[in-house]
This record gives C-alpha cells, structure tokens and sequence, in this order.
C-alpha cells in the first residue's frame, strides 16, 4: 500500500479502481483529541460493509468524513479512485441515512425522496417515475403526499433510505440508521435493509454500535477503538478469532484464561498445556499473554462421569467447580471455578435432563483447539495487518 | 420472586362527570378570555358605535346610526383621509420589507454562525434600544438627523450633499425610524424559528446535492418561514398604526393616518371622526393579514418561493 501512496495521483488510479471507497491513513483531530487515527480502508464494491464500534470509537467521525460533513486533518479519501477529500458534500456520489433521519419537515413524503433528483435536475417525468418505484420498493406505494413528520418511526426511517437511495449514489453511508427504533421494528428492518442492500447492489458503509447488529448485516465488519480498527474481517472470523482482548468482549462474552508461553508451548497457570489459534496481532507465541474462548464454545461433562473419549491434541481440558447456574430455558449459564481458582463462564443448551449441573460439581470443561484464540496483552500497540490469507490461517496453529 | 400479593386497584370512588373531566381547558383559558372580552370586544363594539353618533365637541354627541360619516370622510372628504391611509399602508409595507431585509441575516447570524455563549448577549444587545422610553429614542434621532445635527453637518462638510440637502421631514425618515423601533420585532421571531431548525437537516440538505445557495432557498428559508410570518404581523399592523414616528421624524408631506386619528381625537375631539378612522383602520388591517395569512401561511410555500 506504501509504495501505491509513493506513486501518488492519477498514475495509480485504473489500479485502485476496484475499491468502491479508499481511506488512506486518514487522521481527524479536533483540538487535542484524536477522533479518528492514521486509519487505512478499502470497501469493495457492492460490499455491506459495517463499522463497529463503542461511541467515542471514531466511527461516525469516519462516516462524516466519508459523506464530506467533516475533513481529516491528514490523509485522503477515495471513492472508485477519485480523490475526494476536499470535495464538498454536494458533490460527492455519496448519499446518508442520518440517525435521526433528518427529514425535510416542510415537505411531503414524495418531495423529500425527490429532493436529490431535482437539486441534480433530473427531468421532471423521471423524478416522479424514480421516487415512485423507490417508495414502492421500501413498502411506501401511497406514502407520497403525506408530510414527512406525520410517519411513525420505522416509516420515517424508511423515507430516509429512500431520499438517499433514488440517487443510486455510488456509496451510500448509514449512521446508525436503526438506533431511535424498537426492538421489534428493528429485527424486521434488519432483513429488509439485506434483502434492499442485495437488490440495488450498492455498497454500504454501514455505523452501529450494536454487534449482533453488525454480524447480522455485515458482510465483513470493523471494530473500531479509540480511533482505529482493531480488527476487520468476515463477522464469522472475527467473532471466532477476535485479534484482540477489546474485539473478543465487544463482540460478545468471552473467557480469558491468562498463559505463559513456554519454547512454544501454552501453560496454564496450574502447568497444564493448552493450544490455541494464533492471531493477527498475537501471531507468534511469545506475543501471547491470553487465550480467549467464546462460552459457547465449551463443554462442560461430570468427573465422576466415565468419559469415553480420550483426551486428544485437538482437545483442550480443564478441572473446575461449578459455582452456579442460571437457567434460561434455551440455554443454562454456569459460573465455575478452575483448579487454578480463575473464573469460567459457560454457556450450554439444555438438550438432556440428565446433564444438567448442579452447583458443587466437578467438572471438566473441554473445548476445541481451534476454538480457543490467542490475545496478546491487553496494552497492545502493534499495529493491526491486513486480513491474513486463507491459507495462512489454516497454518497459524500452535499446539 | 416475590411473595408479596398483586394490589388489587382500587375501585375508582366515582366516575367524575363528562364536564368535570373536560372543563379544565375551559377554566385555563377564563382570564384570557375575559381580557379579551373587556379590553379589545367592548371598546371594539364601542368605538364602532361612537363613530355612528353625530354632534359637536360643544354640544355632545348621540347615536344617530350616521354610516354616512365612512363615506364622507373617504369620498370627496376636504380632508384627504384616503391619502393618509395608503400613505401609511406604504410606511408599513416599506417598513415591514426593510426590517425582514436587516433581520433576516441578523437572526441567521445569532442563531447559525455565533457561539453558544454569544447567543444571549447578542439578543440582548437587540433588545437594548427597548429600554429607552421609545418616544424618547425616537426624538433621539430627530435630534441626531436634524439640519444642525451631526449626520447632516458632516455630510455637508464633506461636500457629499447639496445646501439643502434634509433627512427629517421625509418619508424615508419615518420609514427609517420605523425599522429602528421595530427591528426587535422581526429579529427575534426569525431567530427562534431558525433557531429550532436541526442542524442535521442542513446537512442531509448538502448531501442530497445542495448548494449553500439551494440549502437556504430550499431548507431554511421554508423552515423559517413562520417567523418571517410572525414578524410580518408584528411590524406591520405596530407601524401602520403608529402616530409617534411620523409627528416626530416628519413633516407636513408624512401625516399619517395614526396621526390624523390621534389629532381628530385629542385636539379637535370628533371623538366620531376618530372612532371611524379607527375602525375602518382596524377592518383593513384585518382584511390586509387575512389575505395574508391565506396566501403565505398554506403549508406548500416552497411553490412560492
């Protein structure tokens, strides 16, 4: 990428060409804060791409910088290889969903989706064709006289995708375009935003600060913190193999068992060898300090019990007590204690009676070499690679 | 879990009446109601009434029913009552331009490009001018505008004007010192209006391929458009009615209709000359902003603009 950066302006372009959006070390500071960090990315065209993250993370300053409402203190930003950095937002192929739609209140339903294509002087027949096939295609057919204010929540939302969609912009960004509605309304607009996403083929750059939102949506996704991502990639992989200790936590609940790294061995703090998947920032074993394993991801069987399987290299195990159960239906969650005196959380489906633990049980808790992932230490500074190949993945195993 | 019992509620003693459950609005609106009443429906009626009497300071006045008086005082009248009247309809209307042209950006600079914490020393910096006696702010300019004053003086001196060159006297004076007393009223309704308009709105405008240009034409001038309204009311019927500006800052060719009332009514006492002037004044007025409001207060004004 560096040597791409070298060669600079136009020579460069039919090469970058595929990346519907381009951030080059893009830096916003305000003041003495940094919002936003020396952040590289590239959206594939046609990509559902979403940028997670806690508030505060940089995000929705990216967004914004993206849509042209704010400009980075360095760095540059390219939509389909042209530089856009300093192009004002009216003149970007760029269009948003704000978070709190930011209808025209003055104008009908139909004149707010028109809004767009008249400011471009789209002709007249065309607008109305457009907007009427938009609002047909979000659920509005006969929405369009009404005024823009007098909707519900979810109808205003829909509104908003259809002002920023009739322009068939080349990127259209999404500022937690979910956030003001209910649960309900939002796990329904979450497949018609896939199904409207898939059926119109534009790329989107998509901001929530809610994971199952993300995984859900994304087709990769990006955790932003304090102004960087710590790790991007398909939700599967990042949620299974978080590069870091912030990713596994955000992304959902997590067991940290604390290692020692050992000629390339793993030691629990009771001596016990483990294996785990290397990372992409803990990528040698020497930069391991944790290993993380989803609660999930965890089998938990009586002592007393006769065990049929033998222990193998692909199994890690460990002793603990259970502490105490909460039973959800679906699921039970149990709190152990490990022969070490760490902490376990475990989560398991309630398939069989006869399994199910009472506080005081010994148990082992095995889980899958390939399930438990390796996290560096906490303060890490390096910076996060690029998505490792496929094949590196496969080989990045310790045992 | 708890073991505590579920309430049961309560059984409602008794299901207050239609009247008691809808009456509060009614009792609310009483003390505004009977201001109303007392001070602008009787002296309405009232002055209606008393331009319908006929007599002479000297004798007195009775009720006649004379509807003749309208007539007479605007058809073929040895005063021309007419001239007044649409000359302050011109004050008014030439006031009213004016103030929106000063205030608009004004507001828009309070409320779109000042710090938070400027905000409120600005407005009260707006409103400073009210605190001086408005005759006496008003016979302040006379004295600053007159042929002696400094204006003139320094005019003069700089050989910028003519000999004769005068401001006082003349209808741009008056226009002038109308949009000075009346500024307040068309800045601050702007403001608020343009004040509540979010600021995500603006961008979502920039977004959708606005230029600064298109985002006020087609944005926030809409948006604002019920302070522009507000301000219009406020300023207009205030200067149309006005007898202080134009004795003050006028002459002979700026008598207005405020000023042929007052005379009428304080020197001459034709308490029903006054009273019919003021009432065909009041029925204008309220024609002029119910057409008005028809035309500028329709929800589809981004036809118009």
């Amino acid at each position: 990428m560096a040597s791409k950066l070298g060669e600079g302006g136009r020579a460069t372009e039919s090469s970058l060409a595929a990346a519907a959006v381009r951030l080059e070390h893009v830096t916003k500071k305000y003041k003495s804060m940094v919002a936003v960090d020396d952040l590289s990315l590239e959206l594939a065209p046609g990509e559902f791409f979403a940028l997670l993250g806690p508030s505060g993370c940089g995000k929705t300053t990216t967004l914004r910088m993206v849509g042209g409402f704010d400009q980075p203190t360095s760095g540059r930003i390219f939509l389909g290889g042209d530089d856009i950095t300093w192009t004002p937002p009216y003149r970007r192929d760029v269009n948003t969903v704000f978070q709190s739609y930011a209808l025209f209140p003055h104008l009908s339903v139909f004149d707010n989706v028109a809004f767009g294509l008249r400011r471009k002087g789209t002709d007249k027949r065309e607008v109305s064709q457009l907007v009427e096939e938009h609002l047909e295609l979000l659920g509005l057919g006969g929405f369009g006289p009404r005024p823009a204010t007098q909707l519900s929540g979810g109808q205003q939302q829909r509104v908003a995708l259809a002002r920023a969609l009739v322009n068939r912009p080349r990127v259209l960004l999404l500022d937690e375009p979910m956030g003001a509605l209910d649960a309900k309304i939002r796990k329904s607009m979450q497949l018609e935003l896939k199904r409207i996403q898939r059926e119109v083929g534009i790329t989107f750059l998509y901001v929530t600060h809610d994971q199952d939102e993300a995984m859900a949506l994304g087709d990769r996704l990006a955790v932003m913190h304090g102004g960087r991502y710590e790790d991007l990639g398909e939700p599967q992989r990042v949620y299974d193999q978080p590069a870091t200790q912030f990713v596994a936590e955000f992304l959902g609940a997590c067991n940290l068992l604390a290692v020692n790294p050992d000629h390339d061995r793993l030691c629990l703090p009771d001596g016990s060898v483990i294996g785990a998947r290397l990372g992409t920032m803990a990528s040698t074993p020497s930069l391991i300090r944790q290993v993380g394993v989803r609660p999930e991801k965890m089998q938990l069987r009586r002592v007393d019990h006769s065990d049929a399987t033998s222990p193998s290299s692909a199994t890690n195990r460990v002793n603990a007590t259970v502490d105490s159960v909460v039973y959800l239906g679906a699921t039970s969650e149990y709190e152990l204690t490990s022969s070490w005196g760490g902490h376990l959380h475990v989560v398991a489906q309630n398939i069989d009676d006869a399994d199910r633990l009472r506080p005081g049980d010994h148990v082992t808790a095995s889980w899958h070499v390939e399930h438990g992932f390796a996290l560096p230490a906490d303060n890490a500074t390096v910076t996060p690679v690029e998505e490792p190949t496929r094949e590196a993945k496969e080989a990045s195993r310790v045992n | 879990m708890t073991t505590d019992a579920p309430v049961l509620a309560k059984p409602a003693s008794r299901r207050p009446s239609w009247i008691r459950r809808h009456s509060p609005p009614y009792w609310l609106s009483l003390i505004g109601g009977g201001w109303m009443l007392a001070f602008f429906l009787i002296p309405l009626v009232s002055g209606l009434i008393v331009s319908l009497e006929t007599g002479n300071p000297l004798t007195g006045y009775h009720l006649t029913w004379n509807w003749a008086i309208y007539q007479q005082l605007f058809v073929h009248s040895d005063i021309p009552y007419t001239t007044f009247f649409l000359r302050s309809l011109y004050y008014g209307a030439a006031t009213t331009v004016l103030s929106i042209v000063i205030s608009y950006p004004m507001a828009y600079y309070i409320a779109f490009k000042v710090k938070e914490r400027w905000k409120s020393p600005l407005l009260f910096l707006v409103l400073l001018s009210f605190f001086v006696s408005f005759v006496i702010r008003t016979d302040m300019w006379a004295f600053i505008l007159s042929n002696q004053g400094i204006v003139i003086t320094a005019l003069r001196d700089l050989h910028l004007v003519g000999k004769n060159f005068h401001i006082l006297g003349t209808s741009n004076a008056v226009i002038g010192g109308d949009v000075y007393n009346n500024l307040a009223f068309m800045v601050l309704p702007i403001y608020v209006a343009l004040e509540r308009i979010d600021g995500r709105i603006l961008e979502a405008a920039r977004d959708l391929y606005s230029n600064g240009r298109q985002v006020f034409l087609r944005v926030v001038l809409p948006l604002s458009r019920a302070g522009i309204f507000a301000g219009v009311l406020l300023v207009f019927i205030t200067t149309v009615g006005d007898p202080v500006v134009s004795s003050l800052l006028g002459g002979v060719g700026t008598y207005t209709i405020g000023q042929a009332i007052q005379d009428s009514y304080l020197t001459n006492q034709q308490f029903n000359v006054a009273a019919a002037l003021s009432t065909a004044l009041m029925v204008v007025l309220g024609l002029i902003m119910f057409i008005y409001a028809k035309v500028f207060g329709t929800q589809n004004i981004e036809n118009l603009v």
